[in-house]
């Protein structure tokens, strides 16, 4: 399977199974809670990560929260 | 270390100003440890203790340096009233690898005072900061 993850061109076995919350898991993104995910294009709500399946020509980007306080 | 045009060291220190008293953030992007790309941030939080920047503006400007060959470098925020120095939370909300983590004080309106770190897993580290012409 071919997708594009955070802009590379990725090749990962194929699973039909595979969600957007487990491919986080495969890639060993750590403190999963704090990821915001954009599946082609779109930004995901966080409970839609483990129902939105990752399919072939996927164009997936993710990034951390960036906020804090003084 | 950390090597910042003046310009965009300058930048980073109006906006604060022109954001007081709330928190303004901010991302830097460049190569290896040269800044050359500045996007001030909207923080969404408009607090003067917190901020909080837009996923969507992250997305963009994440883009927007893949498209110029340039990488993540820093993330700047304010602390209005406080010291240069990242609160627990900050330390706790630095998430994103590899990159500076820039605090920009105005406790001393008249002197605004910048530190950079390096924060891992709850470690924290100053790091030298180059400003050049």
């Amino acid at each position: 399977m071919n997708i594009s993850i955070n802009g590379k061109e990725t090749i990962l076995a194929e699973n039909s199974a595979r969600t957007v919350d487990s491919l986080l898991e495969e890639l060993d993104v750590s403190q999963r809670l704090y990821v915001t995910v954009e599946l082609n294009g779109e930004i995901l709500d966080r409970p839609a990560y483990e129902t939105a399946p990752v399919k072939e020509g996927d164009v997936i980007e993710f990034l951390y929260f960036m906020g804090g306080g003084c | 270390m950390i090597i910042i045009p003046k310009a965009t060291y300058d930048d980073m220190i109006t906006h604060a100003q022109e954001g007081f008293p709330l928190e303004v953030c901010g991302i830097l992007g460049g190569i290896y440890d040269t800044v050359s790309a500045n996007y001030r941030m909207t923080n969404t939080d408009a607090s003067n203790e917190h901020f909080m920047m837009d996923p969507r503006e992250q997305f963009a400007v994440v883009k927007d340096l893949r498209a110029k060959g340039l990488t993540m470098l820093a993330i700047y925020h304010s602390h209005p009233e406080t010291p240069a120095r990242p609160s627990k939370e900050d330390i706790r909300l630095a998430l994103t690898p590899d990159v500076s983590y820039l605090i920009i004080s105005l406790a001393n309106a008249d002197k605004p005072e910048v530190n950079s770190y390096k924060i891992s897993a709850g470690n924290v580290q100053i790091e030298a900061i180059k400003v050049i012409i």
